[in-house]
């Protein structure tokens, strides 16, 4: 007998007379004898609660976590505030163990929570129409290219160099299978080259993706971007990749022409957690909706004229178009979605903006003691929100390496002289300035 | 419950919050004129204002209008709602996991590589394959990357010219999407009377243009694929790639595995299989599992060991590339990995013979009310063709609908779509007997009443939070945000 399983023996044999069968092997009978298993698995035997638990406590007390060292890491991950309700209403089992919300009449609380994150994220992008929920910043853009691909049948993906390195990746490999040309657009000091977009973009031209703050920090101008993309009537899509929580400061990406917006929601209340599981959103114009990949959730009325919620323009999926669907994507990031839903409601109108702007302070301080030692300047001069690149006269992995024994994960190293380092409201001043007296004493 | 009904924008009061971050410590500057006007937002954020014990009450209020697999039974058929044990919450929210960022220097997080790598070998061990990918993040993902991992293949030897993935009747949705979106096309067979594949349906779309082709086995209505060796050896025959679509693995542990079928490709659904919650609709993972030959193609980059040492590294010389931000989704590994050692192989194989022997109980009790159109043994799920004692107006929707009044959650219906008025259960092997019997009971209450007043099932649910919803207004004139 095993926890998770409740039969008794005499359950079975009772179970197994109603079958009209005499053995539990017997139900299997259907499977030919020369295709079955006729060993054991090779893994260990079946453990106790206690004997699990002192194995994986072994396996995460062999990790170092950002709370023992001071962590100046980001490049896609973002070690934001999580306030603490976050777990406690996210582990509620309703909504942990349910699964998609097929039936509508039992599954309320989730749809509502989908169609106030759809609302939530709708606010920060200033577009019409989100989706439930993709499952990282990297398929979400991916998606939104096959969105672009959809709508005007081109063939030419513009990535700026300056989007995250893996979300670049993401795209090629979906991209080449689809058939789609996937054209990099150089940068120039931390910045999309826009002469090279105006080079670039053409009538074959589906979609041009940029990133904003970008993989290095710096916020581009988008509305660049949109003057070069009128000047050429073609119907190619204009998405950006925003990082949710510097749009509390930064503008929305609709008020400079984005058709769509599409990128990582995991600063919004969920850890960094070793890469995962994290939160592609999705948002586009209401001339889009119907191309959105994955559920909608939308408003409407039971028989009783009540309000409530349920999944709609479901002709878009899987399930209804199979092979002429948007995409394949079957469910959503649903419970990321839902703390994400929740961080947001917690930190309000009021908390979001302070974030937003404590990580910028933060940063442009660090940025600044940092660039006071001799032998550390600023890669780029355009302006950073909360990450930025320092180039260092000494050996950047080097550096790195010596300062973890320090106490520090310093950033990530993009080369020997440069390292990406991100601040946020997490950090105080006390370790921003002994960090600045490490690296000083190292150089 | 008391009817609550509110939005949180609607709970908002201005002034309010719920939070509070320590003061700013570091020197301001004027940011608006650093960044200038032209990238700044203009109009506030228009988020709530609520305070956190608002917060709190909300989502409670809302978690209550909801039905998990703890409420009750929750036999939806081919999604495995089973058990999500507890244990595996606690393990997964242990610092050492949550708190190591993906990008730390691969010695500081060795205990977080160790498992991953132990966990794709246990995986390998499962399904038979020779190496598994953990970087899908849901079933969808992993029938991409497999796909896209028999593209690359196919290119590689030169082939480009098959294109042509066949996949049958019964399949789920997703398998002719992800089709398309790997840029194939896909070519539908239809099913046997015995409900599998035909194998002369089969014959008739079998061509040089062939790259493959997706089955799950058992199929979606939980018959075991007899022929699967004969399917095999045609698709290989042919230079195509046997593709299995792992939703129904909580049928074969320790029983079967894919990799002694025949089949080159696998993908597993470790929150159905492998216990971890659903969530609400994710997060799911996807790992993907692959025979020899397929190896270089494998996405980059991949967890593996030298001398003792954890390392992250892109070891595959043909690989599809990235499709997944840093390497999956770590949190439901976690989950798994404490699932599968608590289990273990004989706990593993348990699992499995209970869930079939808690299909075929309940297939035998209802097979006398409902219709069943293949009376036979059948694996951890079974598909029924609504009540057999037909009455006019009534539908399965009916049936499902009712089941909610009687505060269980109703199983998968009008799927496989080769079934009319299908109901598709999948009671999974941690339902206890008398939980079986109460939903078997309330089933065939449920046919009583379609005869006996077929308004209580038409007029179905009245005792949840809401009644049947207009659907059709809601794409029609679509309201997706506040």
């Amino acid at each position: 007998m095993h926890p998770y399983l409740p039969h008794t023996k005499e359950d079975i044999t009772k179970m197994l007379e109603v079958i009209g069968v005499d053995h539990i092997d017997n139900l299997f009978d259907d499977i030919p004898k020369n295709i079955r298993l006729n060993k054991e698995l090779k893994l260990d035997k079946s453990k106790s609660e206690l004997e699990v638990t002192k194995l994986m406590k072994q396996l995460a007390n062999n990790n170092v976590t950002i709370n023992e060292k001071v962590s100046f890491i980001g490049g896609g991950a973002y070690n934001h505030y999580v306030p603490a309700l976050i777990k406690h209403l996210a582990s509620r089992q309703e909504f942990l163990t349910a699964y998609t919300p097929y039936q509508p009449e039992m599954s309320q609380g989730t749809l509502q929570a989908i169609f106030e994150y759809q609302s939530m994220i709708c606010e920060l992008t200033g577009m019409d129409v989100s989706n439930a929920s993709l499952y990282d910043g990297g398929t979400a853009l991916a998606e939104a290219v096959f969105m672009a691909n959809h709508a005007n049948k081109k063939k030419d993906v513009l990535v700026s160099a300056t989007v995250n390195p893996q979300y670049k990746d993401i795209i090629k490999t979906y991209a080449r299978f689809k058939g789609l040309n996937y054209i990099e657009i150089k940068e120039s000091d931390g910045c999309t080259d826009m002469e090279n977009l105006k080079d670039l973009f053409s009538a074959d031209s589906s979609s041009v993706i940029i990133q904003t703050p970008n993989y290095y920090g710096i916020v581009e101008k988008g509305s660049e971007v949109r003057t070069i993309m009128n000047s050429f009537k073609n119907k190619a899509m204009f998405i950006v990749s925003a990082d949710p929580t510097s749009l509390a400061v930064l503008e929305a990406p609709v008020n400079y022409g984005a058709d769509v917006v599409a990128g990582e929601g995991q600063g919004l209340g969920s850890p960094v957690s070793f890469g995962g599981p994290y939160l592609g959103y999705i948002a586009a114009t209401k001339k889009n909706m119907r191309r959105m990949p994955g559920r909608i959730v939308g408003e409407t009325v039971d028989k009783d004229g009540k309000r409530a919620y349920v999944l709609t323009l479901q002709a878009r999926e899987q399930h209804i178009r199979r092979e002429k669907a948007m995409s394949n994507i079957t469910s959503n990031q649903g419970l990321v979605a839902l703390m994400a839903t929740i961080y947001l409601a917690t930190m309000g109108k009021k908390g979001i903006k302070e974030v937003a702007i404590q990580s910028m302070y933060k940063a442009h301080y660090l940025a600044d003691k940092l660039c006071n030692i001799k032998g550390i300047t600023l890669l780029n001069s355009k302006p950073f929100f909360n990450e930025f690149v320092i180039k260092t006269k000494v050996n950047a992995k080097m550096l790195y390496e010596v300062l973890i024994e320090k106490g520090f994960f310093s950033g990530v190293v993009l080369d020997d002289h440069q390292l990406l380092v991100c601040a946020t409201e997490v950090h105080t001043k006390e370790q921003l300035d002994s960090f600045v007296k490490e690296v000083e004493g190292i150089l | 419950m008391r009817d609550y009904n509110k939005l949180i924008k609607e709970c908002s009061v201005k002034g309010r919050v719920g939070y509070k971050l320590p003061p700013l410590d570091v020197d301001i500057f004027d940011y608006k004129e650093y960044f200038g006007e032209d990238v700044l937002r203009k109009e506030e954020v228009d988020l709530p204002e609520v305070s956190e014990f608002q917060v709190v009450r909300h989502y409670t209020n809302l978690s209550l209008k909801n039905f998990g697999v703890e409420s009750d039974t929750y036999p939806l058929g081919s999604c495995t709602m089973k058990y999500n044990p507890k244990i595996n919450e606690d393990m997964a929210a242990l610092e050492g996991f949550t708190e190591i960022h993906p990008l730390q220097e691969p010695e500081t997080v060795q205990g977080a590589l160790k498992l991953m790598y132990e966990l794709a070998k246990m995986l390998e061990e499962i399904t038979g394959m020779d190496e598994i990918t953990l970087q899908p993040a849901a079933g969808s993902q992993g029938e991409l990357t497999g796909l896209m991992i028999t593209k690359a293949y196919l290119e590689s030897k030169g082939l480009s010219h098959k294109t042509k993935i066949i996949i049958p009747d019964s399949a789920h949705g997703t398998n002719p999407a992800t089709v398309t979106m790997a840029g194939f096309e896909a070519v539908e067979i239809k099913s046997n009377q015995n409900g599998t594949v035909s194998l002369e349906a089969l014959e008739e779309v079998l061509d040089e243009n062939v790259a493959g082709l997706m089955l799950t086995n058992p199929n979606t209505l939980g018959l075991f694929e007899k022929d699967i060796f004969e399917i095999a050896d045609k698709i290989h025959q042919l230079g195509g790639v046997l593709y299995y679509d792992g939703a129904n693995m909580n049928a074969n542990m320790g029983i079967i595995r894919p990799g002694d079928m025949g089949f080159d490709i696998v993908h597993l659904n470790l929150h159905k299989t492998f216990g971890t919650p659903h969530g609400g609709g994710g997060p799911g993972s996807g790992p993907v599992g692959v025979k020899s030959h397929l190896i270089p193609f494998l996405p980059n980059p991949s967890i593996i060991k030298k001398e003792d040492v954890y390392k992250i590294k892109d070891t595959y010389d043909q690989s599809i590339g990235r499709v997944k931000t840093f390497y999956g989704n770590f949190g439901v590994l976690v989950r798994a990995y404490a699932y599968i050692k608590t289990l273990g192989r004989d706990g593993l194989k348990e699992a499995s013979q209970l869930a079939v022997l808690n299909a075929n109980y309940m297939k035998e009790r209802l097979k006398e009310t409902y219709n069943l159109p293949y009376d036979i043994i059948c694996k951890h799920e079974f598909v029924l063709a609504g009540l057999k004692n037909s009455i006019e107006g009534v539908n399965t929707i009916d049936v499902a609908k009712r089941l909610i009044d009687y505060g269980v959650h109703p199983p998968t219906i009008y799927f496989p779509l080769i079934v009319e008025q299908a109901l598709m259960i999948e009671p999974t092997e941690t339902e206890d007997k008398e939980s079986l019997d109460a939903y078997i009971e309330v089933l065939l209450t449920i046919a009583k009443e379609a005869v006996d007043n077929k308004e209580l099932l038409l007029n179905a649910p009245v005792n949840a939070t809401v009644k049947r919803l207009d659907e059709v207004t809601a794409a029609r004139k679509p309201v997706v945000k506040w």
